[in-house]
């Protein structure tokens, strides 16, 4: 694209915002030419004040080597529903949600999509100020965006949240350069010339100029050819279904069937030759430590360090999780495991002989 | 879902302009610069002036940025020149390995001999002065607490020391955040109430300036987020505020090596998120004032404080020995105090600092049995100064150049204080010379409050008659036990002190120094002060009217755990060739001593034999 088209971009927006055309083409054409530019007009400052209440820092699991204990995060319902990244962070019973006014709140992991890797956590609130889950308009390469994250944990308490500046450099498919990225997720993102993904940005908001959410920054990816960093965001409108259904409990891992009875004989991880790593934290990733020889579980070639995200696509992503989930099939039953190993996603199905 | 945006449909109205979204307009242009020859018609005439204003306001802005390098290839950075005589912020970090003489480029592309002037080592600041001329192009402080997130704003400077021809490199951004605090590494190099902006600030961008939308110096770079990222900007860079500076700007300007300030207590958050006094010294001046363990900060400064960082914020913006408000609550109850801050190093502490490898920039985790030290956020990186990139040169001190070059110890440049205090005593000096009057000096007159005083102040002793009986200082013994009158915090001693400065001179009064430009607490205004130490009292300040030159006040503290004895002079008149002061308002802590209203004065000469 070029750079006279995102002009045409802003002109348009501009345009936009006239509601009596003549009038203000009067008032622009007396009074612009003598109404020098300066800080007060030009600056981004009150679309910021507006964007700020409804961003919130997070804190919880890492905090080792490389793995900061915290990330970002956004309001995106008037009851306090969090939209963030999926992540480590979130492996732990005890995760704060900080908010623009310096309240802190535990945040109730709702439910996740690990394929496109976010998270919806609930904070106690009520009538808060929310972001729209629906872009008023996708972006194009040459729109400008804000960028706003607790990047490298700068702010903390009532500090309000780091803003970059930028444009979208492209649209694409994370997947196009898979391989060069370690991600789960391949879908369209939007490419940034900004600064946008430092640590700790993971789960910011990525916003039109007029502080609309359009997408939601990604965590850290490094191409691991070039040592370089990307800076990407997913949209939010590829997100809004999921997010919906997120909030309103109806993906198939929150749907609960009060009716749905334990079999007398069920399944367990011994069972299926899977010994997972020990259960030390009261959220541990089901991570598998070994596959027993010749078990259902070595029969799919089950390797050791897969993680398992979902049984039967039901949440199953730690080991108690894991545990529940198969107490509530049988032994007789097939279950499918959706398990992340390295970048990929993969559904295997497990058969006792 | 999307919504394609159509070209053809923008053309017929693209003229149409709102003031309102002017905002945009500055944003447009960082694209518009770009291959538009053939299509200028295209674009709107305001966005062409709009731009236009920008290039201009840039080109001026960047006269004023330094490209500075050390002797002898010790690296380099950046400055910013604030005065048309050619005195230049930079950072502390930058000048320690240049040590007190470096060049530096302009964007004319001249290079100028420039020395060390005074060093704030704790906030990261030094102030540098350019030689050569009377006329350089200088940028203006703003007020920093003017600058939102989101403005726009550039940073101009020499990254990657890049110009061999001393033409700077501009680099654009919106400021990300404000009165941000960043931890120092032990007591050195903090950054508080700092500007952050994701314009790029690269190593060879510390010590220059960031400027707003408008041209105005709002910040000194000096450091950036970086942590694996590797050290080159991540969008992340860090601005000292220009507040910050201008408090710092009269002490600097001493020559000067300055500490920042402690309240003498340390604060920490409550359970119930209040920022409460966690620990308090007896000896500091807001004990003095009533604040103790356990009651609330309120607001500091005249600034509310809700956080530690908030507190901190406020705390690292001052000097050493600033008069600030403190509102504190003791179960529901407010006071409104004003206190003195003290230093964070002692003297030999802060003189160690600055020689030791602890000045390199830091790369030591902060520690938390610090007084203050910062509580480590979870896993937060520790921003770190940029480093000076290596240049190779070679260069001798010009002779004219070292004449300005003194070192001493404690100070940046001890050729800049000897200025200054000459400067501030001959000024004084238009209103008498006191130097042959080295007899008895004789006050007398009546208390606002009703009745009568006269001080008799000689070279031995000095001796008084109030209404509430009389009072003696004798000046052989030892000066910080002597308080009298009961209740004045040593007014006669103050006294002695004042007569021998004015009849001795700075240079033989005891030690005396000039601290630069400060407020005081007993009266308003900002006053040139000299410093001075004499027998056991360690510290007497002399406040000067910085236009006239009169002495308008003094403060001395006897000790460092009572309350000083404050003196405000009034009402001059001539008095055979000598002006002498009529009125004295003496305060002792929060309390009026007296009002003296001096009917008869009588300075005597000195004589041969004792009275």
């Amino acid at each position: 694209m070029s750079p006279h088209l995102s002009v045409a971009h802003e002109l348009r927006g501009v345009v936009r915002s006239l509601t009596v055309a003549v009038v203000s083409s009067l008032l622009a054409s007396i009074c612009f030419p003598l109404q020098p530019l300066r800080g007060v007009e030009t600056s981004y400052s009150r679309t910021i004040a507006n964007v700020q209440p409804k961003m919130v820092k997070i804190y919880g699991a890492g905090g080792i080597r490389g793995l900061e204990a915290y990330q970002s995060g956004l309001l995106i319902s008037a009851n306090g529903h969090v939209l963030t990244v999926w992540s480590y962070v979130l492996d732990t019973e005890d995760v704060s949600v900080v908010l623009n006014d310096g309240r802190k709140f535990q945040g109730q992991l709702v439910g996740a999509d690990p394929r496109l890797g976010i998270a919806i956590l609930k904070v106690d609130l009520n009538e808060v100020p929310h972001f729209e889950r629906r872009p008023p308009d996708e972006l194009e390469p040459g729109d400008r965006i804000l960028a706003f994250s607790n990047l490298y944990g700068v702010a903390t308490g009532n500090e309000p949240t780091s803003v970059l500046h930028g444009t979208i450099a492209a649209r694409t498919q994370l997947s196009a350069r898979r391989g060069a990225f370690n991600t789960t997720y391949k879908g369209p993102v939007y490419i940034l010339d900004a600064m946008t993904n430092n640590p700790g940005a993971a789960g910011g908001a990525l916003t039109d100029r007029r502080g609309n959410l359009v997408g939601l920054l990604g965590k850290e990816l490094r191409n691991t050819e070039t040592e370089t960093w990307l800076n990407y965001a997913i949209p939010v409108a590829l997100l809004a279904d999921t997010i919906d259904d997120l909030i309103a409990g109806r993906t198939p891992a929150q749907t609960v069937d009060i009716n749905r009875k334990k079999p007398v004989q069920p399944l367990n991880t011994e069972l299926l030759g899977i010994v997972l790593v020990p259960d030390v934290l009261d959220k541990t990733p089901a991570f598998v430590d070994s596959v027993r020889k010749q078990s259902a579980a070595a029969a799919v070639n089950l390797r050791p360090d897969d993680l398992i995200l979902f049984a039967n696509e039901r949440m199953a992503a730690t080991c108690k999780q894991l545990a529940e989930e198969l107490s509530f099939i049988d032994r007789i039953d097939p279950v499918t495991l959706t398990i992340q190993r390295g970048q990929d996603l993969l559904d295997i199905t497990l058969q006792l002989p | 879902m999307t919504h394609h945006h159509g070209w053809a449909d923008l053309r017929p109205m693209h003229l149409r302009i709102d003031r309102a979204s002017a905002a945009m307009l500055w944003a447009c242009f960082v694209t518009a610069g770009f291959g538009l020859a053939g299509e200028a018609a295209e674009v709107p005439a305001a966005v062409r002036n709009a731009e236009q204003t920008r290039i201009r306001i840039i080109a001026k802005a960047k006269q004023t940025a330094i490209c500075i390098f050390a002797r002898g290839g010790h690296g380099g950075g950046s400055g910013v020149v604030i005065s048309p005589d050619g005195y230049a912020l930079t950072n502390y970090h930058v000048v320690k390995p240049a040590g007190n003489y470096m060049k530096c480029g302009m964007d004319d592309g001249q290079l100028y001999d420039a020395i060390l002037v005074g060093l704030d080592p704790t906030g990261d600041v030094a102030l540098i002065k350019l030689l050569g001329r009377d006329d350089f192009p200088h940028a203006t402080l703003a007020d920093s607490n003017q600058v939102r997130s989101g403005d726009w704003c550039f940073a101009v400077g020499n990254p990657f020391l890049l110009a061999t021809d001393f033409q700077p490199t501009v680099t654009y951004g919106i400021v990300s955040g404000v009165h941000r605090y960043q931890p120092p590494a032990g007591t050195l190099l903090e950054y508080t109430d700092c500007i952050q902006t994701d314009a790029a600030i690269n190593p060879g961008n510390s010590g220059g300036p960031l400027f707003s939308a408008a041209g105005e110096l709002i910040g000194v770079n000096g450091r950036g987020s970086f942590e694996k990222r590797g050290r080159v900007n991540v969008g992340v860079g860090y601005a000292i505020s220009s507040n910050q500076i201008k408090h710092f700007l009269g002490y600097l300007r001493s020559g000067r090596i300055v500490d920042h300030a402690t309240l003498g207590a340390t604060v920490a958050t409550s359970e119930e998120g209040r920022v409460v006094v966690a620990n308090i010294l007896e000896s500091s001046d807001a004990y003095r004032r009533g604040l103790r363990y356990g009651d609330e900060i309120v607001s500091f400064a005249g600034r509310e404080i809700e956080t530690v960082n908030a507190f901190k914020n406020v705390l690292g913006i001052y000097p050493r020995g600033w008069n600030v408000s403190l509102k504190y609550r003791r179960e529901d109850q407010d006071f409104d105090v004003m206190v003195r801050l003290s230093g964070v190093h002692s003297k030999r502490e802060l003189l160690r600092k600055v020689q030791g490898p602890a000045a390199r920039p830091p790369r030591k985790e902060p520690q938390p049995d610090q007084p203050d030290a910062p509580k480590p956020k979870p896993d937060a990186p520790k921003p770190q100064p940029l480093p000076a990139p290596q240049v190779p040169e070679k260069s001798k001190v010009p002779t004219e150049v070292a004449k300005l070059v003194r070192p001493r110890e404690g100070y940046a440049n001890y050729y800049f204080n000897l200025q200054n205090r000459n400067r501030v005593w001959s000024s004084a000096k238009k209103h008498g010379d006191f130097s042959s009057r080295t007899g008895q000096w004789l006050l007398s007159g009546v208390l606002s409050n009703g009745g009568e005083f006269q001080i008799a102040i000689e070279d031995q002793r000095v001796l008084a008659q109030f209404p509430q009986g009389p009072a003696v200082v004798e000046a052989t013994l030892d000066l910080d036990q002597q308080a009298d009158p009961e209740g004045s915090g040593g007014l006669l001693t103050a006294l002695y002190l004042w007569r021998r400065l004015l009849t001795a001179g700075p240079g033989k009064f005891g030690e005396m120094f000039y601290l630069g430009t400060a407020p005081a607490t007993s009266q308003p205004g900002i006053f040139e002060v000299l410093v001075g130490t004499y027998n056991v009292i360690q510290e007497t300040r002399f406040l000067f009217d910085a236009q006239t030159g009169h002495l308008r006040g003094m403060e001395m503290s006897l000790n460092n755990s009572t309350d000083r004895c404050e003196i405000v002079f009034a009402e001059y008149k001539d008095h055979d060739g000598l002006l002498i002061p009529h009125k004295l308002r003496i305060h002792h802590g929060t309390q009026l001593f007296a009002t003296i209203e001096v009917n008869r004065a009588e300075i005597k000469a000195a004589t041969k034999e004792k009275p």
